[in-house]
This record gives structure tokens, C-alpha cells and sequence, in this order.
């Protein structure tokens, strides 16, 4: 039983979902700054970024532009997007493509006072069915010989959520859905410059969601009643508040021959009962001869992730209304994730009116296994129990091809 | 917890650096091997205006400055001053190449294993310290921001009338 | 079964016997993290002088080296996870002026 005259969307849950994560990202552009007694380099990024896997496909630009004013001021202009293509099954089922677009605008001013920053910003995200705005500000301090630097930041979000429907074989806005979610997240970091060598970075975020927490999409599945080797869908039921916090550390290190190595763990924890660790080692190599006039360096990474399932998560309820709160979006499932990284960045020789300029290839093979997620996708087709499904695995491909110049 | 976090934030708004004093006392000696093989010690300047720059290749102002100081430089050896850069890197050769493309006249040492810079208790880089003729310090600036040459100026042409 | 997870402020390490675990992994950092504020106001002299962070200076010891790439892939493993914050990217740098 299908609640919803859409069809194709399941492909594009993982779009869809963590609409508001998607602006937490987006921060990293213009969150803190590196030390708190110097503006940040005046740069332009121009990146086109693909994903493809899970039969959808996401592609497009993000920009980047900065720039001093004065001693004490700088500029920061941010726009992103996500065009998303989904050729997964369902929709080849059911012939309809679907095509989506995101856009995401975001603009920031740092202000430099001594050894300390002050930083504001706004961020704008629109997609047919989705706006979330946010709002940020955070201080940095740099202290004890300039070797320590404190952050502060507070950021608000506040988000409409809509529903788009098919009527008559077009798909559209649902008038009578309008939903809201409201957030709220403390940072605090500490950044401590250890040996000549070494630096080691504490961070640690509190965030606070509340309203309309979940996609108008998504269903569960239960045990169809009559017929114990089927289901039924039903919509899903979340919470309408979800506190987390998490702590990380990050630790660089410099290596003799001249290259980087980098640590990184992450605990994480929230009220919807969902722990998660990361940990990623990264390895950034310079090639110590130039190449063609210019200079040409290698990245690589490592990245495992594991989460357990959120306490109203279930893949397939034994039946209606099992418990109060019921979910079966994959961010929320039990899994483990590898995800494999390889990056060059050729530097241009120099120009004569750019402080340096660069191309950048990044390439990641993301696999995620699913331990309580089925691709039940076999029982639809080939009317095998739910039971013989087998799990489901994710693999997708990310590429990004930027350019970059100081100025 | 947001209680806990704004008293944090207010003490460390009140716990800002605290200002450098003005330097006095005589100017520690020093001698060390400068670029184009000679070497060069602090007394024998002594009855000129000095200024001590500390700098390196891979620091941003000092590298804004440096033309600055030249002018400076320039101007004011033929009235009893001199500048001396001290480079404060243990491997010169970054120095060299920078200031191959951008070359100065007036003197730079190199204190490679930072021996100057731990005399002068350097703190911040670049770091600017003047000595007056009879050999004592007399003003110390962390940093370069642009307009801070006026103050040099000022600070020179002062002591140069001593 | 009636499941209410709103009750329960920091659940789940995984299960009642790890509960306080994650309570106590947030409260250390959290008084690592103000020991490392405090840390500023010590009688302690900075170890490493302005002139020995040449290699703070470099680039590749930059934790926001790209940060149009490294906010792209935060968002791709956020948009997938259920984790989200604390990505970190701050401090270093040469610290000149």
C-alpha cells in the first residue's frame, strides 16, 4: 500500500533526508577561523562536485569567494548546488526521472580586533520542498604565545518543510503540508600547537532539533497481518526533539621529508539513541621537484564509520503502531562505512597578479553495509520472503574537480 | 550549559594579552655570519641607530614589510642609521631565493639555531627592535600591520637626534 | 512495547550498562577543553617560539587547506549518517602579526 502519490522518491531519500546536516556542512567553508590573530587568505574556489551511487546521481558547482577589506575586515560569498538525477529502479518502473535542484547561498564577515575574531553569517538552502535558513556567529581567541586558540560559536537554524505530491501524473506542491524545525548548535573548539611539528585540535558540538524532524516520504514496513511472508507500508512517526553531542580530536603532524599526517576521531551520541565513530587518517605528500614550472601534491585518506541504529528504528515492524515512534530512513539504521580517498593538486606556476593558483582532483569510493537495512526491493520483484532479502550495501563514487587562486 | 558557556566566554574577554612594556637596558651582542659570506657584530655599529628586524620567508608580513625597510633604510643610513635583518631560519635557503627576487642593501644575518632571537626574547614574528647609539634598547614592535613604518620613522628620527 | 526516547537525555552507549559512558566521554572533553582555556592564563613560557613555526606556515599542515572540498564531503557523509557535527577544521597557522 502506497500512502504517497509519489513514486521514484525513495531513491532520492538520501538526498532528501538531513536537509539541515547539509547546511552544518556548508559551515566548514566559513566557520572558524585558522588563527584568531590573522584574517583568512583572500581566495576564489570554483568546484564541481559528483556523486553517484544508490542509483541516484548528484552534481554541481560550489563557489567560493573571499576577500580583505581594510585590516580588519573580511568578505566571504558562498553559492552552492545539487542537481539530483535518480535512475533507480522504482523509477525506471514506473518511467518517470526525477530531477531535483538544490541551491544554496551563504554569505559571512570576519572581524579581526587584536588576537581575537569575531565572525557572522547567513546561510540560505532552497529546494521545491525545502528552505532552512541559518544564522551564525562565533569568536576566536588566540592566546599563551599565540600557541593556543579558543572558538566559540552559536549558530540558529530555522526551516520550512513541504510536500510535493502527483496530481493527475504531474508532480507538485501539496498546498495543505507545511511543517516547521527550528535548531540550535554550540561549538567549542580548542586548537594547541603541541611541538615545532605537532597540533592537536579538541572540538565539541551540542545541537538541538525541534518540530518536524523527518521526511513527508518515508514509510515503514510491517508484517502484513493477513499474510505473514508480505508487508505493508505505513508513514513514519519521529520525535519532535533530538539533542546530540559530539566530541572530536584532530591531530596533524608534520613529517621531516616535508609531508602531513593526519588523525582524526569523532565520538557522537544523541537522544535518539544512536552512537557513532569515526575515525580517518589522512596522508598529504608534496612532490619535492617541480613539475612543468609548477608544484604537484597527493592526498590520501581513510575513513571508517560505524553507527548502531536509532531506539525507534526498525526495518520491518511486526506490526501497525509497534511502538510510539517508528522509522526506517537508512541514516538512521545500524551500518559501517569505509570510504577511500585519493587527491592530486597541481599548482600553476606563478602568475604574476595571483599570490598562487591551483587545480584539484579528489576522488572517493564510499561502501556502506547495512546491517538491519534490506533491500526489500527483491521481495517486490521476485516474491521471495522478506527474510531471504539480502542486506543492503551501498557503493557510490564521489568526484570533485576544483580551481582555486590567492589573491 | 549556556550559563556555564557565556562565563567562559567572558573570561576569556578579560583574559587579553597583556601589553609589552618598553624595552631599556643595553642591546645583547651578537655576532653572526651575515649573507655574502662576511660576518657582523652588533658593536660595530655602536654610535649609529639600529634597527633589528627579525623575519623569515615563510611569514607573510615580514615579507609586506621588507620592501618598506629598504625605503627606510635608504633614507636614513647617510644620517647615522642602519638596519640589519635577522633571519631567523635554520635553513637559509628559502631566504636566499626570496631575496634573490627580492633583493635588499642593507645588511641580513642568518641566526640559525635561533640563538638572537631567544636573546632578544622574540615573540612574535617579524619583531622590530631599535637601539640608540649608545647601545640600548629603545622601542620593540611585534608584528607588521600597514602604516607601522610611520612609527619607525617616528622612533628613528627621534633617536637620530640624540 | 512503548518506546520513549525523549526521555532519556544522553542514551545509549549501546544498552543500560554503557549508559553513563557517553556522559562521562562528553564531560571529559568538555573539561579537557576548558583545562586547554585556562591552560592560556598558567605561569608556563610558549614552548614554541614565533620563529620555530615555519612549518605551521606551510599549507599541507593546514587544516582548512580546501575548504570548498572539505565542506562538500562533510556534507556528502552527513546527508548519509546519522552523526553530524564537531568536523573540526580550526586553528594552526604560522600565527605572524
Amino acid at each position: 500500500m502506497q500512502l504517497t502519490a509519489r513514486t521514484g522518491e525513495r531513491a532520492v531519500v538520501a538526498a532528501r533526508f538531513g536537509k539541515y546536516v547539509k547546511v552544518l556542512a556548508a559551515l566548514c567553508l566559513v566557520g572558524t577561523p585558522a588563527s584568531a590573530d590573522v584574517l583568512p587568505d583572500d581566495r576564489a574556489d570554483v568546484l564541481y562536485h559528483n556523486y553517484d551511487g544508490g542509483g541516484i546521481t548528484i552534481q554541481g558547482p560550489s563557489v567560493l569567494v573571499r576577500k580583505k577589506v581594510g585590516d580588519s575586515l573580511s568578505f566571504t560569498g558562498s553559492y552552492y548546488e545539487d542537481l539530483i538525477s535518480s535512475a533507480s529502479i522504482d523509477v525506471k518502473l514506473s518511467a518517470s526521472p526525477y530531477h531535483e535542484t538544490r541551491k544554496q547561498e551563504g554569505g559571512s564577515v570576519d572581524y579581526l580586533h587584536g588576537k581575537t575574531i569575531y565572525t557572522a553569517g547567513y546561510i540560505h538552502s532552497r529546494e521545491p520542498d525545502y528552505e532552512a535558513n541559518t544564522s551564525y556567529f562565533a569568536i576566536s581567541q588566540t592566546m599563551f604565545g599565540d600557541l593556543t586558540t579558543v572558538s566559540f560559536g552559536y549558530r540558529r537554524g530555522w526551516d520550512n518543510v513541504y510536500r510535493d505530491i502527483k496530481v493527475n501524473g504531474i508532480i507538485q506542491n501539496d498546498p495543505t503540508f507545511h511543517q516547521r524545525a527550528d535548531h540550535r548548535a554550540y561549538t567549542l573548539s580548542v586548537s594547541q600547537i603541541l611541538t615545532r611539528n605537532a597540533i592537536l585540535n579538541l572540538n565539541f558540538e551540542a545541537i538541538t532539533d525541534e518540530g518536524y524532524l523527518q521526511s513527508p516520504y518515508r514509510e515503514i514496513l510491517y508484517v502484513n497481518p493477513t499474510s505473514s511472508n508480505s508487508y505493508l507500508t505505513a508513514p513514519q512517526v519521529y520525535p519532535n526533539t533530538r539533542t546530540s553531542t559530539a566530541s572530536s580530536a584532530e591531530f596533524k603532524y608534520y613529517l621531516p621529508y616535508r609531508a602531513a599526517i593526519t588523525g582524526q576521531y569523532r565520538f557522537y551520541n544523541d537522544t535518539w539513541g544512536i552512537v557513532g565513530n569515526t575515525v580517518e587518517l589522512d596522508y598529504t605528500h608534496p612532490l619535492s621537484r617541480p613539475l612543468w614550472g609548477g608544484n604537484l601534491t597527493f592526498d590520501g585518506s581513510v575513513r571508517f564509520y560505524k553507527q548502531n541504529n536509532a531506539n525507534f528504528y526498525g526495518d520491518l515492524f511486526p506490526r501497525l503502531d509497534y511502538q510510539n515512534f517508528e522509522a526506517r530512513d537508512r541514516e538512521l539504521a545500524a551500518f559501517h562505512s569505509l570510504s577511500l580517498g585519493f587527491g592530486a593538486e597541481y599548482e600553476f606556476p606563478k602568475v604574476r597578479w595571483l599570490n598562487k593558483s591551483s587545480i584539484t582532483f579528489h576522488f572517493n569510493r564510499l561502501m556502506i553495509d547495512y546491517s538491519d537495512f534490506h533491500n526489500e526491493l527483491y521481495t517486490k520483484f521476485n516474491g521471495t520472503p522478506f527474510s531471504q532479502d539480502p542486506l543492503y550495501r551501498l557503493d557510490a563514487n564521489i568526484f570533485q574537480l576544483f580551481i582555486s587562486a590567492w589573491y | 550549559m549556556k550559563n556555564r558557556i557565556a562565563g567562559l566566554v567572558a573570561a576569556l574577554v578579560i583574559a587579553l594579552p597583556a601589553v609589552a612594556a618598553d624595552p631599556s637596558g643595553p642591546a645583547p651582542q651578537f655576532t653572526l655570519g651575515a649573507k655574502g659570506g662576511s660576518t657582523i657584530n652588533l658593536a660595530q655599529y655602536k654610535g649609529q641607530v639600529v634597527m633589528l628586524n627579525f623575519w623569515a620567508s615563510w611569514c607573510g608580513p615580514c615579507r609586506q614589510e621588507m620592501p618598506l625597510l629598504e625605503d627606510i633604510y635608504k633614507k636614513y643610513n647617510k644620517l647615522g642609521f642602519t638596519l640589519v635583518g635577522v633571519n631567523v631560519e635554520p635553513d637559509s635557503k628559502a631566504a636566499d631565493d626570496w631575496l634573490k627576487a627580492t633583493p635588499v642593501s642593507f645588511p641580513v644575518v642568518y641566526d640559525k639555531d635561533s640563538k638572537v632571537s631567544r636573546m632578544y626574547d622574540v615573540s612574535g614574528m617579524p619583531s622590530t627592535v631599535i637601539i640608540d647609539r649608545k647601545g640600548n634598547l629603545r622601542y620593540l614592535h611585534h608584528g607588521y600591520k600597514p602604516g607601522d613604518e610611520g612609527e619607525y620613522i617616528n622612533s628613528i628620527r627621534a633617536l637620530i637626534r640624540e | 512495547m512503548r518506546i520513549n526516547s525523549e526521555l532519556n537525555p544522553r542514551a545509549a552507549c549501546f544498552g543500560d550498562a554503557r549508559k553513563s559512558c557517553a556522559r562521562r566521554i562528553n564531560k571529559l572533553v568538555v573539561g579537557l577543553l576548558i583545562l586547554g582555556t585556562l591552560a592560556g592564563c598558567a605561569p608556563i613560557q610558549p614552548w614554541v617560539k614565533p620563529y620555530e613555526r615555519e612549518h605551521f606556515a606551510d599549507p599541507i599542515m593546514s587544516f582548512a587547506r580546501d575548504p570548498v572540498s572539505s565542506s562538500y564531503i562533510d556534507h556528502v557523509y552527513e546527508a548519509r549518517e546519522g552523526s553530524r557535527g564537531a568536523t573540526g577544521g580550526v586553528g594552526g597557522g604560522c600565527g605572524c602579526n
